[in-house]
């Protein structure tokens, strides 16, 4: 039995077992569930019937409702991804480029949202937007309004709240990329004649794509697959997708309906993923790591 | 011109970063606020939010199940991730992309799914929701980013050492224990920060998993903010970022203070 060598090693596989247990355990098998549950009858709070029948699909397909919670949160998420887009690139474009001493602090700073609690980093925009937030309290102290305006709980500061917590990611990932850049490429087009635009646009621009599209990946499936900053920072009418998912597994205890909304959720997002690792594959995304 | 380019770039970056961390100041400063609502205008500087927080026995309750989770959560992913990281770092085998690739995948699930997803299962199974099922699901939620950072910091470990250890008659386990695990503590280290940072911080997922009754510091606050933001989550949110920012910095400065020092 002189297997370890020249056959296959089983070391690694080894090592590996718990891990690949664990997640065919706890991610694979309960997403095929999904997909069965999704078939099943509910007929009372709780209670569902063993089934094989497309109500709850063909409700999904034709409801007005869904497509209007598609609807939005496929836009809400391309908004927040181009604004995080936009706002990010030239901080990771600063801080790659700066030759600034302390560049490890704007890194250090950088991280630092990740450790700061997601809950408290959302809830904090009520203190600015709220009636009794910053802007309010400015605004009167200034006598520009005798009463509160109100600011908060609409779709903008769904917008602000997502954009705040997910930003860093976005940073992080184009910054990582710019950072792999050759620093002489820049220099080089400068002087075979290029405006330092055009060598930024000819150049830089494209060779931190992968950066930029691993963190648009990131910022929208993030964004797409949320509830709870909306509940926190949205009115009534600011629901996405995942906010219909709760509310029919927490409130309606609607089962198989929850799981028809879900699996739908997982297809959506699951075909932007795909369609990116298609175009630029999955490694870019673990880069922001190391 | 290309000065003022730059100056412009700078100011860009600097307003960023007044945008991300401006409303957390604006939390730590409010901790302090003696009004008796949570917001402005700022009437005095007083402690009596953090009395109050002490005093709440709801938060300390929920605080105590969130560190109890976010250790017990550390354990088993640091221990399932290092294992992992250790088979894709040291070893070539076939199929290693693919694996690589299923060890991140639950990153990508969107954690509502994943949540409803492990739900349903337990559901099928006819096991309740509880203490356990929250545990083994932050696990799986903490394993992939606990396996990238652990693997980033294998990768710097030579394996010369070990090789020494082994060539001077040390056994398999007693160049782990003696060689390559100390070499590996910081990346130990690491992983289980990490892992219990984001079982601390998690709530996309707790609300569907927890128990009724009980409750997790992130859906507490959940719970606490349907009226408006109470003072008492101010001062929570102070003694909560001193901790998660506070306990990562020290670890970091000591770690880099030691390392000086043997040096």
């Amino acid at each position: 039995m002189s297997s370890s060598d020249q056959s296959i090693d089983k070391r690694p596989w080894l090592l590996l077992s718990p891990s690949l247990m664990a997640i065919t355990l706890l991610v694979v098998i309960p997403m095929a569930f999904i997909l069965v549950y999704s078939f099943y009858e509910n007929i009372d709070l709780a209670v569902d019937k063993v089934a094989f029948q497309f109500g709850n699909w063909s409700e999904v397909m034709t409801d007005g409702y869904y497509r209007t919670a598609i609807w939005k949160t496929l836009r809400l998420s391309v908004i927040v991804t181009v604004l995080a887009a936009v706002l990010g690139y030239i901080p990771a474009y600063f801080i790659a480029m700066t030759k600034f001493r302390d560049k490890w602090l704007l890194l250090l700073l950088l991280i630092l949202p990740f450790w700061i609690s997601f809950i408290i980093r959302t809830l904090s925009w009520i203190h600015i937007f709220g009636n009794q937030g910053a802007l309010n309290g400015l605004f009167q102290l200034l006598g520009l309004t005798d009463a509160p305006l109100s600011l908060m709980y609409n779709e903008f500061t769904v917008i602000v709240g997502f954009i705040h917590v997910f930003l860093p990611y976005m940073i992080l990932n184009i910054y990582v990329s710019l950072e792999g850049i050759d620093e002489n490429l820049e220099p080089a087009a400068r002087t075979l004649g290029a405006t330092p635009w055009q060598a930024f646009r000819e150049v830089t621009l494209p060779l931190s794509m992968p950066g930029l599209a691993a963190g648009c990946l990131l910022v929208f499936v993030l964004t797409g697959g949320s509830y709870v900053t909306p509940l926190i920072l949205g009115g009534p009418s600011d629901f996405l997708f995942g906010n219909l998912i709760y509310d029919a597994i927490v409130t309606e205890l609607n089962w198989p309906m929850g799981a028809t909304l879900s699996f739908t959720l997982l297809l959506l997002l699951g075909l932007v993923v795909v369609l990116y690792s298609r175009l630029m594959g999955l490694n870019q995304l673990s880069k922001a790591f190391k | 011109m290309k000065l003022r380019v730059w100056t412009l770039l700078k100011t860009y970056t600097i307003l960023v970063y007044i945008f991300m961390f401006a409303p957390i100041v604006v939390v730590l400063v409010l901790a302090f606020n003696s009004s008796q609502f949570g917001g402005f205008p700022i009437e005095g500087f007083s402690f009596r939010w953090f009395v109050k927080l002490s005093e709440n026995e709801a938060i300390i309750r929920a605080l105590r199940t969130s560190v109890i989770l976010g250790a017990c959560t550390a354990v088993i992913a640091t221990t399932l991730g290092i294992l992992a990281a250790l088979a894709l770092v040291r070893y070539t085998f076939r199929g290693k992309d693919l694996i690589t690739t299923v060890l991140i995948a639950p990153v990508l699930v969107p954690e509502t799914v994943l949540a409803v997803g492990l739900l349903i299962f337990m559901r099928w199974l006819h096991v309740p929701r509880s203490f356990g099922l929250l545990l083994l699901g932050h696990s799986i939620i903490a394993l992939p980013f606990v396996v990238l950072v652990v693997q980033a910091r294998l990768t710097g470990i030579r394996r010369d050492y070990e090789e020494a250890a082994r060539s001077l008659g040390a056994n398999p386990l007693q160049t782990f224990f003696a060689v390559t695990f100390p070499l590996m503590l910081p990346a130990v280290f690491a992983g289980a920060l990490f892992a219990f940072t984001i079982s601390f911080d998690n709530i996309t997922a707790t609300i569907f998993w927890r128990p009724s009754g009980m409750e997790t510091v992130p859906t507490q606050i959940f719970g606490m903010l349907r009226n408006s933001v109470s003072p008492e989550i101010n001062a929570l949110g102070f003694v909560m970022i001193c901790i998660t920012v506070g306990v990562p910095l020290m670890a970091g400065a000591l770690a880099r203070y030691y390392m000086r020092n043997t040096k």
